[in-house]
């Protein structure tokens, strides 16, 4: 029973996590062949194995190292801006023997920094704390948005924001800084690079230019709906064996399930992270102390937001902004991440369960 | 490190509050994609389905091959052989200018075909090979082979190409074939037609487009997004063209085409007994297989600028005045109306002159043939003796009598750009001049000349119907069923015998003009005619055509029919500027016949 507890602190989380890693697995065999599932393989050996060693952390662990752990993030960033490596026009890994993305850490250490910054503060947050959140998140936000990456930017700075949220600011204001946002947009638009232009002009209409901009979504909105009710059968998909489908490995990974295994399948995979999410805020919920329950919270969260894009973008209902769908797109950063906010949250579970032994 | 106003309760529950509506958000959100993906897979899944296919799925034509063309014996005319023509896909190939020009030592490219490759290949669609040169020589296919892989993208293709084995003589009968136009694809079957499908331009190929074009057939290919070909599959194959045997004996053709010699003119031989046309000569003809890949300019020059006007179908376009040979179809009518009869004789004077006027006209014969009757009026060919009898007949009575036999009428033959020509009448010099008809005009159409427009494919078909004593066969170049059906008026059986015998005597009397054609083997019987080029003074009448310069002359016409008993072969001739019928044409017509009676077993 003790073993049990220390290996699959939460086995609900870990059993349909698993599940959705092996459908994905799966998934990718025919977007890519086995090449990408080895390598995947590989990388979520080493994710689990994150995974496996955070859920054995004491919670008040994290809430101490929160401080030192921002920092590191805060430095790494900055380096990246010094002496990044320039990939596709903007800097966002780090080479120190193996290439980091300090942008992907900021997506844990975020949180954890705004938890942490209201862990002892009373609810609803004193303006000072409030200022204090907001001053770190654009300050993360800003720092990822130099390299240029709007997108994680954004992403990182919801994160955070995620975090006031569940910490208790006021409607009232949330409404006021929603509008600000909204009224600056124009502004902020004269501030974006062309290529994030072309993103959202794209997304307003995308078969405008079908066969450069557009190409990517109408592509994938055929393979989603060529798929049909039951799909066209595992590596039968046309679109995608074809290669009419562009980055069907990564981002495009869920038109691929949409088009082989159609709606039903789309189905299930939005059932396991349905599950997945209602089981990480229900962890949170029950969690026993203030920053044990906005970091579980704000993690879940954003998962929760990456489903949504990725979801939303493919199918043509949000703008293509290069949002992997989580834990089944090809590719190791994120999904090592991810596992590590799973484990975050499994150490939390794990920690009540404790102490309520 | 707590401050006194920290409430954990309060908190939590603030917390847990703003969890519930995340959880809201989250169900909510997850209902709006589910409907999403539903909208897609679900309720547009048929046009995604299609669009898929679109992507994928390219249906390619194969093309049809061109129905071949025989003559009557099943020697083969027109054929379809292989060529080649060099392409490239512009995806595969390097710098296209600089390829080309690196080829000219092997296929030469004018700067105007540099042009329009240039302007091509702006609008050439992904992995399609553009056609750069079509119909390569033997030597340009084996050089560029050999050195094709200094040339990646380039690569030649053997194509179907029309190729006549006897372009010249049967030029105008079977014309040609070239490049759909632009306009004319624009209205086209897009089912059965490609924009670079050949098209029948002119001749049989043009009239029998429809049987000889074929239906394509389709290709399916599966390719991928680079436009790689993935499959291939035949999914309707292609239905081939029907073929064409025709009426035409090529040996009989190229016997006429060749008793031409240097003359230019126009031979037409018909069994009159089934209307088919044994031969269809238009002299000079041309190498019809120039216009298949489009003509060179130097080549159309020299065919559109020649005097003798080679892309002319004399055969059908070609208007001529039927001169004397019209004298048997008058004698008809003469004995049709009871004019004359076989004991009527007329006495010739040498000119013929209208009741109380004081214009003579003359007959070719200065003084006059003496007493003749219908045999001899045909044999020696008589003017006055036709003067007379047209002036008895009238204009109308004429018109309607020459009518039947189809003069002035369209044939309805199996080749398109037939001239109507005229068959002169009250009504016609009405409508058409805007004038009286002239009675004096009366007295010159007896000899067939005036306003007669009459081409010879009129003429033999007039005298397919003549020799079959008023059995009327449609004249036709394809072997087809046709409705025989007899002249209108009731002609007797002796009328008819009577003006055969007249033109057996033309070949046979001693007196006869085309005596010089006279054959021992078989009966034949013909009647000279002399087609005026222009109107000659009253003095002029007896000048010799001979002595004019040549564009000046006369044409010369004979029409014939063998074995007068039993005709088998009824021969049209027009010898332009021949002079005489009988000189000119009439061994013409002899060598055709004898070709044709020779050689039935």
């Amino acid at each position: 029973m003790k073993k049990r507890l220390l290996l699959f602190p939460d086995p609900l989380l870990s059993g349909l996590i698993l599940l959705l890693l092996t459908g994905g697995l799966v998934v990718l065999y025919s977007a890519g062949g086995w090449v990408l599932v080895e390598r995947q393989m590989v990388r979520i050996a080493l994710g689990l194995c994150g995974f496996l060693l955070v859920t054995q952390i004491r919670p008040e662990r994290f809430e101490q190292f929160t401080p030192y752990l921002f920092t590191l993030t805060v430095l790494m960033l900055v380096a990246v801006l010094l002496v990044g490596v320039t990939v596709k026009g903007a800097q966002r890994w780090l080479d120190v023997g193996i290439s980091i993305q300090p942008s992907e850490l900021g997506k844990i250490t975020l949180p954890m920094m705004v938890a942490w910054l209201f862990r002892h503060s009373p609810m609803p947050p004193r303006w000072s704390t409030l200022l204090a959140a907001f001053a770190v998140i654009a300050l993360v936000a800003g720092l990822i948005y130099q390299q240029p990456d709007l997108g994680t930017a954004l992403l990182i700075a919801l994160s955070g924001l995620f975090v006031v949220y569940l910490a208790g600011l006021s409607w009232r204001l949330m409404a006021g800084i929603s509008g600000f946002v909204m009224l600056s947009l124009p502004v902020l638009w004269t501030f974006l690079h062309d290529y994030q232009k072309n993103r959202v002009l794209t997304f307003l209409n995308p078969e405008a230019d079908p066969l450069n901009r557009g190409w990517n979504i109408i592509q994938s909105k055929i393979a989603i709906g060529s798929g049909g009710f039951t799909g066209k059968g595992w590596t039968e998909g046309s679109q995608t064996q074809l290669d009419f489908l562009p980055e069907h490995s990564t981002d495009f990974i869920l038109s691929v399930l949409s088009e082989e295994f159609g709606f039903l399948g789309v189905l299930v995979l939005f059932l396991l992270y349905f599950c997945i999410i209602m089981r990480c805020l229900f962890i949170a919920y029950h969690a026993k102390n203030t920053y044990n329950r906005l970091l579980c919270g704000a993690l879940s969260l954003i998962f929760f937001v990456y489903v949504v894009i990725n979801a939303g973008m493919i199918s043509g209902l949000l703008p293509v902004v290069g949002v992997p769908l989580p834990l089944v797109s090809y590719g190791g950063t994120s999904i090592l991440t991810l596992l590590l906010s799973f484990g975050i949250i499994t150490a939390v579970h794990k920690h009540k369960k404790l102490i309520q032994q | 490190m707590s401050t006194p106003l920290k409430q954990p309760h309060i908190e939590r529950q603030i917390f847990q509050q703003r969890l519930w509506v995340a959880v809201l958000i989250v169900v909510l959100a997850f209902a709006v994609l589910i409907s999403r993906y539903f909208y897609l897979q679900v309720i547009n899944h048929s046009y995604y389905t299609q669009q898929a296919d679109k992507n994928r799925i390219k249906s390619n034509r194969i093309k049809a091959s061109r129905g071949l063309i025989y003559d009557r014996n099943g020697v083969l005319l027109a054929d379809n052989v292989t060529a080649y023509r060099l392409l490239v896909t512009p995806e595969k190939a390097g710098d296209i200018e600089q390829q080309i020009t690196a080829l000219s030592t092997i296929i030469p490219f004018t700067e105007k075909e540099r042009d329009d490759i240039r302007q091509q290949l702006q609008y050439n669609p992904i992995f399609k090979p553009l056609v750069l040169k079509d119909k390569l020589s033997d030597q340009q296919v084996a050089a560029f082979v050999v050195r094709q892989h200094q040339f990646p993208g380039f690569n030649t293709q053997a194509y179907l190409i029309r190729q006549y084995r006897y372009p010249i003589i049967l030029s105008h009968v079977i014309g040609y074939v070239g490049k759909i136009t632009e306009q004319a694809y624009l209205t086209a079957d897009k089912s059965m037609y490609a924009s670079d499908d050949y098209v029948g331009k002119t001749g049989l190929e043009k009239y029998y487009e429809n049987q000889l074009h074929g239906q394509p057939g389709t290709l399916r290919t599966v390719i991928n997004a680079q436009g790689k070909v993935l499959s291939k599959q035949i999914k309707q194959p292609p239905t081939n063209g029907e073929q064409l045997t025709l009426t035409i004996d090529l040996a009989l053709q190229q016997a006429a085409y060749e008793a031409f010699g240097d003359n230019s003119g126009s031979a037409i031989a018909v069994n009159p007994n089934t209307g088919e046309i044994l031969a269809m000569v238009s002299k000079p003809g041309f190498n019809s297989n120039l216009f298949i890949n489009g003509i060179s300019h130097a080549d159309y020059q020299q065919l559109t600028t020649s005097p003798d006007n080679p892309l002319f179908n004399r055969s059908i376009k070609g208007g001529y005045e039927p001169g004397s040979t019209i004298k048997p179809y008058m004698a008809l009518a003469g004995l049709f109306y009871d004019l004359i009869d076989k004991d009527y004789r007329y006495f010739s004077r040498g000119f013929f002159q209208l009741p109380g006027q004081e214009r003579k006209y003359h007959d070719w014969k200065r003084g006059g043939h003496g007493q003749v009757d219908i045999i001899n009026s045909l044999a020696e060919s008589v003017n006055v003796f036709y003067y007379d009898l047209a002036h008895r007949l009238g204009i109308d009575r004429i018109h309607d009598f020459l009518q039947p036999f189809g003069f002035g009428q369209i044939t309805g033959i199996d080749i398109s750009g037939e001239k109507k020509g005229i068959l002169p009448s009250r009504g016609w010099k009405r409508a058409f001049r805007n004038m009286v008809w002239f009675p004096g005009e009366t007295v010159i159409a007896g000899i067939g000349q005036g306003y007669f427009v009459i081409t010879p494919i009129q003429m033999a078909q007039a005298l397919a119907i003549f020799s079959a004593k008023g059995e009327v066969n449609p004249l036709h170049l394809v072997q087809q069923e046709i409705t025989s059906s007899r002249l209108p008026m009731d002609i007797k059986p002796a009328d008819w015998q009577m003006v055969h015998d007249g033109m057996i005597a033309v070949v046979n009397a001693p007196n006869g003009t085309g005596r010089s054609i006279r054959s021992d083997d078989y009966l034949i019987a013909g009647k000279s005619g002399t087609s005026q080029v222009y109107g000659k003074s009253e003095e002029d009448i007896y000048k010799k055509s001979e002595d004019l310069p040549k564009e000046l002359r006369n044409h010369a016409l004979f029409i014939a029919f063998a074995p007068a008993e039993q005709p088998q072969i009824s021969v049209v001739v027009v010898a332009e500027h021949g002079s005489s019928g009988s000189k000119a044409a009439a061994p013409i017509a002899k060598e055709i016949i004898d070709a044709y009676l020779n050689m039935k077993p």
